[in-house]
């Protein structure tokens, strides 16, 4: 398992444009990912559960990535995170 | 005439009937089912026709109002394609033995309560969008058709409340203002009113009695105005007109540079009394500001503003000018602007009184504050300094003198400060007739036409009684201006006008043919004064 700790700068947080690409990207790959933030845990291939987290800007992100490409998922996500959130 | 207050989330006027926009009530009951499968594949077909109008919905939205704001719609695919909602209208059905429709109703009602429970306005905005993702199931499998007609006349739309998917079917032509009682200013509903110019309050009282009857959303002042009364309308109407007409000239003059026919470029600004004027000297396009009256940061206080609250102020206007030119007139008190704390003496004849310069040669500490406040703000845009009343070189020697002493302070501390240049005011005579010799001293010369007819024509502005015979288009005066053009440009000095004379479309050929190469006018006329410019021709 891998996994990687980020700070949402984004003005709104996570809001539904965002997370609805971060699920596409979560969705490419075959190992499960996963959110954690403000005390919850969402399944990061799931939008309702990922917006609910109501991830907010200036809150700390875990994601954490498990299955054969966590690797390459964690570095697409980590990239994604850097450029939209 | 009855009158509401609400939100407003776009300014503007709206004149027109209401038309109260109720949803079908979508009847939802609890029904047993057969066969759970073919209940599940029923949804399933639903659910690809919603996405299938989604998909054209967000065409739409992308076309009217652009792929930002279009992207919603995708959203709300993403969201009825969403497993955890998925797995609830499944699970409802498989083991409850439910229609699709209570299915969705019950599991739309459970994911919009989560986001309604959070502590954020955004995210607790975004049940709006679980609602209507529902809505959108519960109709399809309903079998019927897309909400949001309305017919031929255009409509104020008075509604409970505006789902997004709804605001973006309705016939932007037939759409005069929005209102409603819910949504918030985070709302898509919201964004949408503002992206496509229409007049928009929210968490207004609305009625059901309302349908049909006149009305009026002044979007200004944030009200709603039921069956206004005439003399009201008739205001409003004319506002409007007005309202149009300046957005018309503002779309054909918007970005235009201010050229003559033939070439020449004048400068053309804009006054202000204020920081909030920054706004409408931006939403005016003026390209700079003329004049800035600093006198309001002495009137609104009971005690002398400090250097820094001086310091914020000038730094925030000449942020938000974005390195366009900033014009600021150090305080011109006195006169007809008295303040207390000043402690001045009754005078017979403030307007030739102890006022101005005279204040701040005299108590040289109150200068220094402002000019050390004016420099220290200069690191932050393109500040010029211009200084008022000016009669003699001996002024302008004494002001240059301290302007060094306050650099050299600066420079002491390691304070930063840019090019400032510096200006005067040409409103008496005194100036006019020896603008020669203080061309050599400073960089500009802006002529206060006000102030100038008053001392020329010897004529008190505060006497209404004499007001036919102050004219500010007196042959006197002109050649006054003529005089200072010409004595200014022999040593290199600009020229402008900030008097109300500079708005004047009737004299701006005269003025721009005289040679006068800046404009600063109220913000409101800078579009006009463009284009009177751009159909002048300077030779």
């Amino acid at each position: 398992m891998k996994e990687f700790n980020y700070v949402i700068t984004d003005e709104i947080g996570i809001h539904a444009r965002p997370a609805g690409q971060l699920v596409k990207e979560a969705k490419a790959f075959t190992s499960k990912i996963t959110l954690e933030a403000n005390g919850k845990s969402a399944d990061a291939s799931k939008l309702m559960a990922v917006m609910g987290l109501g991830v907010k800007c200036g809150m700390e992100v875990i994601v954490r990535a498990d299955g054969e490409d966590e690797d390459e998922a964690i570095a697409k996500i980590q990239e994604f995170m850097k450029r939209n959130l | 005439m009855e009158q509401f207050n609400g939100k407003s989330i776009f300014k503007g006027i709206a004149i027109g009937k209401i038309l109260f926009y109720s949803k079908k009530q979508q009847q939802v009951k609890r029904e047993k089912i057969e066969d759970n499968e073919a209940e599940i594949a029923r949804y399933e077909a639903a659910k690809a026709k919603a996405i299938e109008q989604l998909r054209e919905l967000c065409d739409k939205a992308a076309e009217e109002v652009g792929e930002t704001n279009a992207a919603i719609f995708e959203v709300h695919t993403m969201m009825l394609e969403d497993e955890d909602y998925t797995d609830s209208v499944y699970n409802m059905i498989r083991k409850n033995s439910v229609n699709a429709e209570f299915a969705v109703a019950a599991t739309g009602d459970n994911f919009s309560a989560m986001f309604t429970e959070m502590d954020d306005e955004y995210f607790k905005a975004r049940a709006a969008d679980i609602k209507d993702i529902s809505d959108r199931l519960i109709r399809v499998l309903q079998g019927q058709g897309n909400t949001g007609e309305i017919g031929e006349e255009p409509v104020i739309l008075v509604a409970e409340d505006l789902a997004p998917s709804e605001t973006v079917q309705m016939d932007k032509s037939k759409l005069l203002a929005f209102v409603t009682r819910f949504g918030s200013s985070n709302s898509h509903t919201a964004i949408l009113a503002r992206t496509m110019n229409i007049p928009a309050l929210i968490g207004v009282d609305i009625k059901k009695e309302w349908n049909g009857k006149m009305a009026v959303v002044d979007g200004k002042q944030g009200i709603l105005l039921v069956d206004p009364d005439g003399t009201v309308l008739k205001k409003y109407e004319e506002e409007k007109k007005k309202e149009e007409e300046a957005g018309k000239l503002l779309s054909q003059l918007k970005g235009q540079t201010d050229v003559t026919v033939d070439g020449r470029h004048i400068k053309l600004y804009a006054n202000i009394g204020s920081v909030a004027d920054v706004a409408n000297v931006l939403a005016n396009d003026a390209a700079g500001i003329g004049l800035f009256r600093s006198e309001f940061l002495y009137l609104e206080k009971d005690d002398y503003p400090t250097e820094e609250e001086q310091f914020q102020v000038y730094k925030t206007v000449a942020q938000n000018m974005a390195g366009k030119k900033v014009v600021i007139r150090t305080m011109d008190i006195g006169a007809d602007k008295q303040v207390p704390y000043f402690g001045m003496e009754h005078e017979e004849n403030p307007a030739m009184g102890y006022r101005a310069i005279r204040i701040c040669l005299d108590r040289v500490e109150i200068f220094k504050t402002q000019l050390r406040a004016l420099y220290r703000a200069s690191a932050y845009g393109s500040i010029s300094i211009m200084f008022p009343m000016i009669i003699s070189v001996e002024e302008v020697m004494q002001i240059k003198k301290i302007v060094e002493e306050v650099k050299a302070q600066l420079d002491s501390v390691h304070i930063a400060y840019g090019d400032v240049e510096l200006g005067i005011m040409i409103e008496t005579p005194a100036a006019v007739m020896i603008s020669d010799l203080l061309a050599k001293e400073v960089d500009f010369f802006s002529i206060g036409t006000n102030d100038l007819t008053q001392y020329t024509l010897a004529i008190d502005r505060q006497n209404a009684k004499l007001d036919h015979i102050y004219d500010p288009h007196h042959p006197a005066i002109l050649r006054m201006i003529q005089m200072v053009v010409d004595n200014a440009h022999k040593e290199n000095c600009w020229v402008g006008i900030c008097g109300e004379l500079g708005a004047d479309v009737t004299l701006i050929e005269q003025f721009i043919k005289m040679g006068v190469d800046e404009l600063s006018v109220s913000p409101s006329f800078v579009l006009p004064v463009r284009k009177a410019i751009r159909e002048t021709k300077y030779r």
